[in-house]
Parts: structure tokens; C-alpha cells; sequence
């Protein structure tokens, strides 16, 4: 993509201090985004443990192993902890904040202050959370519903609300710095057609961030003001209108699910060009396909609410703009595939979890269209069904694309080569794992089975124990590269500067790369994934 | 297991579920195949040939409107049946349910009443008028394919047509608290003649009747009968008349219309009249706002048959 002239090497952003304080202090986009690093994997084994807990619970039909209230916390600490403190930063703050800069051929973020700010700002909102853990947890459910939350909840809702509330802002921040650093910092030549997946997948997520983001954090203080003060809003009793929190909350809340998904399509569209030594195929299409999801992300709200008394018609609305976002998804899905076409593949860890990603991402967007077709969402909706299809799309995507894009870029953030047998081995073991755990959870939402249930029927027993066995192994899997890739950092061998023999800018520095990322601001002369061929 | 079918409508749901997994199995199947194929026949270190190939408008443009009209195609299908689910028939009989944490509360018309159970007879279309005491609770029958959100100081409604005998599974659908997974039940249809004779057995003082009571009971007589000194609207044949209102526009006199004018009377003023009702919020309960809407939906050229007005 571009030559840059490499004499000795320089010190490496990791050699810039070795205090905590160095850390604690610094303003590069690298250590911000090892910094984010560290957070989320601390919030996913959390919320981990909580969704362990669950599935335990749910092994016996009796709600036998914790109370209903204890249950009742566990789910919901496990929807808000991987909601807001592990998906949405996931790959945005972390190999966002690291590959951006070094992609666009930048010396680092915008606004390099500010980025450390929403950092904070992301262990503020995180240490409430914990608080409200610690106090005795909330039991709303993720999605805080009125006039439950406001007037009849008995637990620590202020906490929780106000924790996510900070960090609303912080990804805010995020988006601000990604928005602006991508239209003011590309390198000479790195014109918008010439951006790698990734950059334009962080543009738009940014974008979203910053819409609906704002719309949270107004919703969350309503909720505040009717539970503290008792300012009818939401509760009927109050002259308020419960539906109405509905309509709030899902207006951010399914741009949310976007903000999951798009920054793993842009690591996956990265991942698979290198696996296949290939150009994307269509870029212009995925390009568009990106935007067309992240605009059209902002108009399917009400499907969340064909049966909680939205009129008729505009179900049908939502309805028709929900089954229109699949066509940009189906996009992506076909020419990823047809990149793989005359390609010249190799199946390293990174491109298993690729493959692994298109294949639960299609199963998550297909069961999709099911939910979207009001007739059939009637039965399916706050079933089980429901919870296997966001799975699908949250962890089976959004994970697994997480995790493919940690190990491509390892030796890159780290300087270390990482075991390929053991990174093999997990992603398949997760592929398999995950189906285990959430395809029977398909048939049991089929079946009638509702979801966020302490105790259930006897006849969904089975399903209940074949995904609790999957998450098992599942669990196994996720513990996996927690130890081969803290091993790594000790003892693997030395990565070169690019050690994939990758195009793109972030591979044409040293590994790790120096604190301003470049000697020389590269020049950029063609478009991205220029494999020889 | 096998998901019973048991409503006029549930067979029509599942064909539409069936056809679109079978399209779907069919999308995946393929995908998959190719994906497969690719990697194997491209694998490194294969003589496969390998000439970049072009970028096709025409594939891309194929594999963008092929989808499109496909799922257009299951759009239309699903709004067809979504309509006929969202619009109860004429003749439906109805039902009033009052969900609060954690029970099912039924009141039929005769004046029967039951916890966590609802009995229908079959073949004859049941329309729910639901309301909740306290949060969102959801009504949900999977063998009759039907759910519905019951939301706090408002009636949604529900119908159905249960068409085979038997007793099948009610859950609440939307999370409401510590016990929402026990907040459980069952509909138990059966056949006309059964039906009428658990009518029969379990009549008590009709719900109308229980208004009539309710309605001199609470006083609202005293402005509301045309006899009473005091200007209130007539109500008289008020249910399901248009009304215009104080501000200019209209309201039709529907159940939700009645059941705010008893509770929040400051909502929608009718023209002409002084906003002087005191509100009834928190002093009687949604069971007794029920009695209240049914009284008042009986009255009109009925009433002049009541000994009352004889």
C-alpha cells in the first residue's frame, strides 16, 4: 500500500514509562486502547460469572439453586455489564483506539486528552455498577421497563442507571474523537475510497454512538426524575405513559445492537482479505452496505414493540424498514464469501474466527427476519427465541469478530507471536461451544418458553440442559486465550513488523510501534488489500 | 415435543414460520456449500487457477434485489396474517382480564371470575380486554400462537378462537418482578355445550349489574342522572359515540375513553361542560372500573327498560 523508510528501530509506545502512573497519565491512542483492554476482559469474566449462574439455575426446571431475586440480579447484571461495559467499548475502544491512528497513517487520535478522559469516564460508570453489585444488585432486567424500574423495583436502580449513564458519555467521546480524527488526520493519498473496512466500519459506529447515544442518557434521567422525584413521566399513576420508555430506550438501544455488530464486520472484512489473500470483493458495496445499516439502524425501533400496544400500522412500518436493513447485511455475507473466491487461503486462528463469524452472524440474521415478520413475532417475542437470536448476533458475531481481530493484531500490539495450535483449537472449540449453547435455545423460544424464567415447564428441560452443557464448554473456550495469551506476553516469540506479510498501514511500522506510530508520514498510492496476485 | 395448535389462527402462523425456514435452510445450505467449496478448492498450496477475478455490477445488483424481493414477498405474507391477528371479528364475546404481580384475575360478563385460569368455549372468537394493576405484564398462550402486552391504566385487547378442546399454557411474557416466572395459568376450551354449564355453575351478579351497584354506590348518579341539578353529560348511549370535546377535537367513547374519564376525568373534557368530576384514581381498583365500563356500555335504549327508569 505504501513504503516507509524504517531505520533502526525506535522504542516501542511500551517502552515509553513502565510505572502505573505512566499508564495512568498517558495520552496515546495505544495504551488508551490496552487501558480499555484490561477493563472490558475484567467486565466479560464478570458478566460471565452472572450468565454462569443462570445457566446453572436453569439446568432443573425448579428455580432450586438461588432465589428468584438473586436470579432475577444475575440476568440482569449480566445483560448490563455486557451490554455497556463489554460489547459497545469492546472493539471500538480497544483495536479501534490501537488500529485507527495507525490505518489512517496518523500520529494518534484527535484529541488525545479526551480520549483518556472517556476512559475514566468508562471506570466512573464501571465502579457504580460494581457499587450496585456490591449493595445487593438491581432486578429490572437489562432493559430497565416502567413503571417497574421507577415505582415498584425495590433494588438499587439510581446506581445502576447513573453508572450507565457515565458511561453513555464516554463512548460519546469516542465517537467524537473517531468522527473527527478520520476527517482531519489521513494520511496524504488516503482518500475515503481508499479506506481499509475497519476505518469506515469506526466512522459509522461513531456516527451512531453520537446520535443515540444522547437519547439514552435523556432517558435514563427521566427515570431518575420518577424515581427520585416522583415527576410523572412513565408510570400511569403518575399520569405518565409507560410505552413511551419503550420508544426512548429502544431508539438507542437498537442503534445499540449496531454499534456491536458494524465495528465486527469492519474487523471481519479485514480478517478475510488477509486469510484469503485477497480484495474485498465490492468494496464499494460494503462500503455503502455500512452506512446503509448505520442510517437505516435509527428507523426499526418499534419492531422491539409489535405487542406492547403500538398501533397496527405502524408495527407494519417498523415491519417493512426492519426486513429492508437485511439486504445490506445479506451484502456483506455474499461478498464475503465471494472473496474466498481464487483466493489463496490459509486457515490461521484470526480467519477460523472469520469463517466462525459469517456462519453465526448469518444464523443470527436470518432468525432476524423470523422476528421481523409481525405475525410471527407475536408468538416468538420475550421468548427464548429472542435471546438465541441477539446471542447470535452479540457474542456469536460481535465476539467471535472481537476475538479474530485480538489475535491478528496481537503481534502487533505486543510484539509476540502467540501459540497458532492453541488459538486453533479455541476458535474451533468456541464455534462449536456457542452452537451448543444457544441453537437449542432456538426451539425452546419455538416452543413457547419465555425468557428471563427462574423456574419453567419440565417439557423444555432437555434444551435447557444441552445449552447449559454448551455453555460449559463454551466457558472453556473463552478461558482459553486468557492463559495462551498471557503466556505470550512472557515468553512468545518476537513478531517481526509484519509477521502475516499484511497490506495496510498499521503493518508497515515496527511491532510494537513507536510512541507517534510512523518515523515518516506514509504516503498512500492505492486502495486497501492490495495482495499480490 | 410438538407445540399443540389450537386456535383458528396457529396453523395460518406456521405455515408462514415453515415456509420462511425453509428458505432460510435453503440460504444457509448454500452459502455454507459455497464457502466450503471455496475453501477447499482454494486452499494454499492447491493448482487451482487463481486470476483475480473482475468485479461484477451485475453479480452485486443480483444479489442485492434477489433478497429484497424475497423478503418483500415474506413481508406481505406476515402483514396479511398480522391484520387478521390484530382485528378481533365482529361477534367475538368478550372477556375482561385485570393482571396484577402475580395473577391472572378473569371476569366474564355473567359475572364469573377466576384466578390464573381462563375458560373459552370452542369456536366462538374471545376477545380479552385487559388492563394491569400495577407494571407491564404480557398475556401469552403459545398454543394459540397470541400475545399481548397488558399495560397499566389502559386496555389493550386480544382475540382468538380456540378450536380443539383441551387445557393449555398461559405465561406472563413480560418481566415484572421476583415472581414473574410463577406468574402462570391455564386457558381450558371447551366444547359449546361444557361451556354453557360451567357458565351455568359459576354465574354470579352479572358485571353490569356490579356497575349499575358501583355507579349509585360511588355516587356518580348524583350529577350523571337527568334529574340531578348538576350540568354533567349525559350518558345515555355514550359508548361508542363520537364525542366532541372541549378543546375542539374529537374522541370516540370507547372502552379506553370511559375508563379514563372514571380515572384521569381531566384527560379529554367534553365541550360544553365545567371540568368538575373528581378523579376516582386510587380509590377504586381496575376490576371495579371494569364493572363500571360494561354498566355504562348496557346503558341507552336498554336502560328504559330498567326497573330503575319504569
Amino acid at each position: 500500500m505504501s513504503t516507509v523508510e524504517r531505520p533502526a528501530p525506535p522504542r516501542s509506545y511500551l517502552e515509553e514509562g513502565f510505572g502505573l502512573r505512566s499508564w495512568l497519565t498517558t495520552h496515546d491512542h495505544k495504551r488508551i486502547a490496552i487501558l480499555y483492554g484490561i477493563g472490558i476482559t475484567a467486565f466479560f469474566f464478570l458478566g460471565g460469572l452472572a450468565a454462569a449462574l443462570v445457566r446453572l439455575e436453569l439446568v432443573t426446571p425448579a428455580g432450586d439453586l438461588v432465589s428468584a431475586e438473586t436470579y432475577n440480579k444475575a440476568f440482569t447484571f449480566h445483560g448490563v455489564v455486557m451490554v455497556w461495559f463489554f460489547l459497545i467499548p469492546s472493539i471500538p475502544a480497544t483495536l479501534g483506539n490501537f488500529l485507527l491512528p495507525l490505518m489512517i497513517g496518523a500520529r494518534d487520535v484527535a484529541f488525545p486528552r479526551l480520549n483518556l478522559f472517556s476512559w475514566y469516564l468508562y471506570i466512573v460508570g464501571g465502579l457504580f455498577t460494581l457499587a450496585c453489585l456490591l449493595l445487593g444488585g438491581i432486578d429490572t432486567g437489562w432493559t430497565f421497563y416502567t413503571p417497574f424500574s421507577t415505582m415498584f423495583s425495590n433494588s438499587h436502580v439510581m446506581l445502576a442507571v447513573v453508572g450507565v449513564f457515565i458511561v453513555g458519555f464516554s463512548s460519546i467521546f469516542t465517537g467524537l474523537n473517531f468522527i473527527v480524527t478520520v476527517h482531519t488526520l489521513r494520511a496524504p493519498g488516503m482518500t475515503w475510497m481508499r479506506l481499509p473496512l475497519f476505518v469506515w466500519a469506526m466512522y459509522a459506529v461513531a456516527l451512531v454512538m453520537i446520535l443515540a447515544t444522547p437519547v439514552l442518557a435523556m432517558t435514563l434521567s427521566l427515570i431518575a426524575l420518577e424515581r427520585l422525584f416522583g415527576v410523572g413521566i412513565f408510570d400511569p399513576a403518575l399520569g405518565g405513559d409507560p410505552v413511551l420508555f419503550q420508544h426512548f430506550f429502544w431508539f438507542y438501544s437498537h442503534p445499540a445492537v449496531y454499534i456491536m455488530i458494524l465495528p465486527a464486520m469492519g474487523v471481519v472484512s479485514e480478517l478475510i482479505t488477509h486469510g484469503a489473500r485477497r480484495r474485498i470483493f465490492g468494496y464499494q458495496f460494503m462500503v455503502w452496505a455500512i452506512i446503509g445499516i448505520a442510517v437505516v439502524g435509527f428507523l426499526v425501533w418499534g419492531h422491539h414493540m409489535f405487542v406492547a400496544g403500538q398501533s397496527m400500522y405502524a408495527s407494519i412500518v417498523f415491519s417493512i424498514l426492519s426486513f429492508i436493513i437485511a439486504v445490506p447485511s445479506a451484502i456483506k455475507v455474499f461478498n464475503w464469501t465471494a472473496t474466498l473466491y481464487k483466493g489463496d487461503i490459509s486457515f490461521d486462528a484470526p480467519m477460523l474466527y472469520a469463517l466462525g463469524f459469517v456462519g453465526l452472524f448469518m444464523l443470527g440474521g436470518l432468525t432476524g427476519l423470523f422476528l421481523a415478520a409481525t405475525a410471527l413475532d407475536v408468538n416468538l417475542t420475550d421468548t427464548y427465541f429472542v435471546v438465541a437470536h441477539f446471542h447470535y448476533i452479540m457474542v456469536g458475531g460481535a465476539v467471535m469478530a472481537y476475538l479474530g481481530g485480538v489475535h491478528y493484531w496481537w503481534p502487533k500490539i505486543t510484539g509476540r507471536l502467540y501459540s497458532e495450535a492453541w488459538a486453533r483449537f479455541a476458535a474451533i472449540l468456541m464455534f462449536f461451544g456457542f452452537n451448543l449453547t444457544f441453537f437449542p435455545q432456538y426451539i425452546l423460544g419455538w416452543e413457547g418458553m419465555p425468557r428471563r424464567y427462574h423456574e419453567y415447564l419440565p417439557q423444555y428441560q432437555v434444551w435447557n440442559v444441552l445449552s447449559s452443557a454448551g455453555a460449559t464448554i463454551l466457558g472453556v473456550s473463552y478461558l482459553l486465550p486468557l492463559l495462551y495469551l498471557g503466556w505470550s506476553l512472557r515468553r512468545g516469540a518476537r513478531a517481526g513488523a509484519n509477521p502475516w506479510d499484511a497490506t495496510g498501514l498499521e503493518w508497515q511500522t515496527p511491532s510494537p510501534p513507536p510512541l507517534h506510530n510512523f518515523a515518516q508520514t506514509p504516503t498512500v498510492t492505492e486502495g486497501p488489500y492490495a495482495y499480490r496476485q | 415435543m410438538i407445540l399443540p395448535q389450537a386456535s383458528s389462527v396457529a396453523a395460518n402462523v406456521d405455515d408462514l414460520f415453515n415456509a420462511l425456514l425453509a428458505l432460510c435452510t435453503l440460504v444457509v445450505v448454500g452459502v455454507f456449500t459455497v464457502m466450503i467449496v471455496f475453501c477447499v478448492k482454494y486452499r494454499r498450496g492447491t493448482a487451482a487457477e487463481r486470476t483475480p477475478p473482475r468485479q461484477h455490477l451485475g453479480v452485486e445488483l443480483t444479489w442485492t434485489l434477489v433478497p429484497f424481493v424475497l423478503f418483500m414477498g415474506i413481508f406481505g405474507w406476515s402483514v396479511h396474517l398480522w391484520i387478521k391477528l390484530r382485528t378481533p371479528p365482529k361477534d367475538a364475546a368478550p372477556v375482561y382480564v385485570v393482571a396484577k404481580q402475580w395473577m391472572w384475575k378473569v371476569q366474564h360478563p355473567g359475572g364469573q371470575r377466576e384466578i390464573d385460569q381462563l375458560h373459552v368455549p370452542v369456536g366462538q372468537p374471545i376477545r380479552l380486554m385487559m388492563t394491569s394493576q400495577d407494571v407491564i405484564h404480557s398475556f401469552y398462550v403459545p398454543a394459540f400462537r397470541v400475545k399481548q402486552d397488558v399495560l397499566p391504566d389502559r386496555y389493550t385487547q386480544l382475540w382468538f378462537t380456540a378450536t380443539k378442546a383441551g387445557t393449555y399454557h398461559l405465561f406472563c411474557a413480560e418481566f415484572c418482578g421476583t415472581d414473574h416466572s410463577r406468574m402462570r395459568g391455564r386457558v381450558v376450551a371447551m366444547a359449546a355445550g361444557d361451556y354453557a354449564r360451567w357458565l351455568q355453575a359459576h354465574a354470579g351478579v352479572g358485571l353490569a349489574a356490579q356497575g349499575r351497584a358501583l355507579f349509585r354506590q360511588l355516587g356518580c348518579s348524583g350529577c350523571h342522572d337527568p334529574r340531578a341539578g348538576v350540568h354533567a353529560p349525559d350518558l345515555d348511549d355514550l359508548y361508542g359515540r363520537t364525542v366532541p370535546l372541549a378543546d375542539g377535537s374529537q374522541a370516540l367513547a370507547d372502552e379506553r375513553y370511559l375508563h379514563d374519564a372514571i380515572l384521569l376525568p381531566k384527560k379529554q373534557i367534553a365541550a360544553g361542560y365545567e371540568p368538575i368530576m373528581p378523579s376516582f384514581e386510587g380509590r377504586i381498583g381496575e376490576e371495579d372500573v371494569l364493572a363500571l365500563v360494561a354498566y355504562l356500555k348496557t346503558r341507552g335504549t336498554q336502560t328504559e327498560n330498567d326497573d330503575e327508569h319504569r
